[in-house]
């Protein structure tokens, strides 16, 4: 076990982390660790705190105690915009982009250039901007959709564009709630894939139900019960660990 | 292939030459001076009207406070008019010669020291700026900083109006009070009360207010302008994509204050005086009533929807002064119910595309973005 004063070679540290929302915790005593270029996956019955764990992380729920550490910054002394700067990517549960803008102007607004007012006021599109928007439109399979509103394209679509948003970030850490939940079969394929191809030189946090998909991409699993961790492991240790088997698993 | 204009593409070029048109040659060519210095009294609005689309429109901020700013920027500009409208030789009847009249009535002998600077017309121009834009982004920290957003912001707007109205009233041998300031003369010597001086004070103004347009016309093409219409849909997107969603409802805030302020200061000296009827909460929500009717997406439509609702204000309120009031709100919640994109919205949806099939020009699809619908926010950088 890890404490914290020793230098850490994680990632991300998160340590006894609690939130309570009028006297419940959502969130009890929570500490977990994540490598570099590990793909954590978080498993849960509904309930269970795993999207607020993400919340906590990037600074949209505050911690009543507890310590979360990227590298050596504290998160939960920084502001949201703070902790993306630093590298943290966050995509929600439902598609989260801007339906009145092109698929273009989507992934722009997300490059990471131009980030205060007055860098907006003067930020030009220029080639560099343009390749990487492409580049990333390609990845995410919306290459030909760049003109189009966002609010045109399919539920799976969206779901893409955002993860094209974050992906645009390069963030180090990618935190994705849900990234297959409303799909089509081939839309999970193909995310799969996406996923796949994404997580390289990134660690990933990722939230899913879909046992076949979480087999298929997790190097860890963290199983959540009610703010606590239930197990930790392996799929195959997770799979076969009796407690899961009887909140989780077995329904 | 993605093209993004800096600061208008062809088809706003259009707009703004129809605009300019309008403004420079046709209105002062068909009115009196008594009729066109009334469209320069409207058009001190569409500065407000200006900033609305900026921080309505865009960054989905409603503030129904704009008075304020349109008032901060009429007095400044007010009180360096005052000032010089009372030289000693003007006011040697008083019994302090020297101050503006009111005060001599409230019995202050001195000039209050925040009225001195006011002698000077570059310190002048510099607060009609710096003033408002400095009580909005104390306003807008408060407010935005906290992530107090929608109704409640807006009723903050309102409560401030109020205040500032019941200040300006209560302190009135510092203000003018009810009355406000009146009998302003001259600016440099140069007499602002004439015919003459009215029409070129109304040349003055439509040069001012194109500045203003292309301000805006740059901030809407500007990365920044493609933020405010993020935020307005996914506030919390934008933040986790690494911006201080703060700063930038502050810098829209802000830019709707000075636009609402050089309105105020162009009020002064185009009517002549400043009162405090055009601060509180009433004058604000015409305020966002002209925008509301132009389009609040619109940067054109705010102007053209300021000049009309005014127009109609002052035909009918000539005739039935009664029924103005019914008739503004009446045609608040059409607009609102019916054309929640206003007559922007109208002409975009319906007069657009039959010119359009009328008239096939050079680039077919989506069609061109002619006239004043700024359509392209909804769709998007126009696909060339």
């Amino acid at each position: 076990m890890l404490i914290g004063h020793q230098p850490k070679p994680f990632l991300l540290s998160v340590e006894a982390l609690t939130v309570s929302f009028d006297g419940f915790k959502a969130v009890n005593d929570l500490s977990f660790y994540v490598d570099e270029n590990e793909i954590r996956v978080i498993i849960g019955p509904n309930g269970a705190g795993k999207t607020t764990v993400l919340d906590l992380i990037c600074g949209k729920t505050k911690a009543t105690s507890g310590s979360i550490h990227f590298r050596d910054k504290d998160l939960t002394k920084m502001k949201e915009n703070q902790i993306v700067q630093a590298g943290v990517g966050r995509k929600f549960q439902t598609p989260s982009i801007y339906d009145d803008l092109t698929v273009f102007e989507n992934l722009e607004i997300s490059y990471p250039r131009g980030r205060t007012v007055f860098g907006a006021l003067t930020f030009t599109r220029d080639a560099v901007v343009r390749d990487r928007v492409e580049e990333v439109a390609e990845i995410i399979f919306l290459k030909d959709r760049l003109n189009m509103s966002a609010e045109l394209l399919s539920h799976g679509q969206k779901q893409w564009l955002e993860i094209g948003m974050l992906l645009i970030q390069d963030p180090e850490l990618l935190m994705l709630d849900e990234p297959v939940a409303g799909m089509s079969v081939s839309e999970r394929v193909k995310t799969a894939e996406l996923l796949n191809r994404i997580i390289e030189d990134r660690s990933v946090l990722v939230i899913e139900h879909d046992m076949k998909f979480v087999e298929d991409i997790a190097h860890k699993v963290t199983v959540l019960h009610q703010g606590q961790i239930l197990s930790e492991g392996s799929m195959e240790h997770v799979k076969n660990d009796p407690k899961v088997i009887e909140v989780y698993l077995g329904h | 292939m993605i093209d993004n204009p800096r600061f208008a593409n062809r088809s706003e070029l259009i707009g703004i030459l129809v605009l300019a048109v309008l403004l420079v040659v046709i209105l002062p060519l068909c009115l009196d001076v008594f009729r066109l210095n009334l469209v320069a009294k409207y058009l001190t609005y569409a500065f407000v009207a200006l900033g609305l689309v900026i921080c309505w429109g865009y960054g989905g901020i409603l503030s129904l406070g704009q008075g304020v700013f349109f008032g901060l920027g009429g007095y400044c500009m007010a009180m360096f008019l005052k000032l010089e409208a009372s030289s000693p030789e003007n006011t040697k009847i008083q019994s302090t010669p020297g101050i503006p009249d009111f005060m001599d009535w409230n019995q202050i002998t001195q000039l209050p020291f925040f009225w001195k600077p006011f002698h000077s017309l570059s310190f002048t121009i510099a607060a009609v700026i710096l003033v408002p834009a400095f009580f909005a982004f104390i306003i807008g920290a408060a407010m935005f900083k906290r992530r107090v957003g929608g109704t409640y912001f807006a009723i903050i707007t309102q409560a401030v109006a109020a205040i500032l109205t019941i200040l300006i009233v209560g302190q009135q041998g510092y203000t003018g009070g009810i009355n406000g300031m009146t009998d302003l003369r001259t600016l440099k010597g140069w007499d602002i009360r004439p015919d003459h001086a009215k029409v070129v004070l109304y040349f003055f103004e439509v040069a001012c207010l194109f500045g203003c347009i292309f301000i805006a016309q740059f901030i809407r093409h500007s990365k920044l302008g493609r933020i405010l219409v993020a935020m307005r849909e996914k506030e919390d997107r934008v933040r986790f994509s690494g911006y201080s969603v703060a700063n930038f409802k502050i810098f829209a805030f802000c830019i709707a204050a000075i636009f609402a302020a050089i309105g105020g200061a162009m009020f002064a000296l185009n009517v002549g005086f400043m009162s405090p009827s055009f601060v509180g909460i009433v004058p604000s929500i015409e305020m966002v009533i002209y925008t509301a009717v132009g389009g609040r997406l619109s940067i054109l439509g705010a102007i053209y929807g300021t000049l009309l609702v005014n127009f109609a204000k002052t035909s009918l309120s000539e005739s039935f002064p009664e029924l103005w009031l019914f008739g503004l709100g009446g045609l608040f919640i059409a607009v609102v119910l019916a054309f929640p994109n206003g007559l922007a919205g109208i002409w975009g949806d319906y007069i657009q595309p039959q010119l359009n099939r009328l008239m096939p020009s050079g680039k077919s699809g989506s069609g061109p973005k002619a006239g004043w619908h700024d359509s392209s926010v909804a769709d998007g950088a126009p696909a060339e």
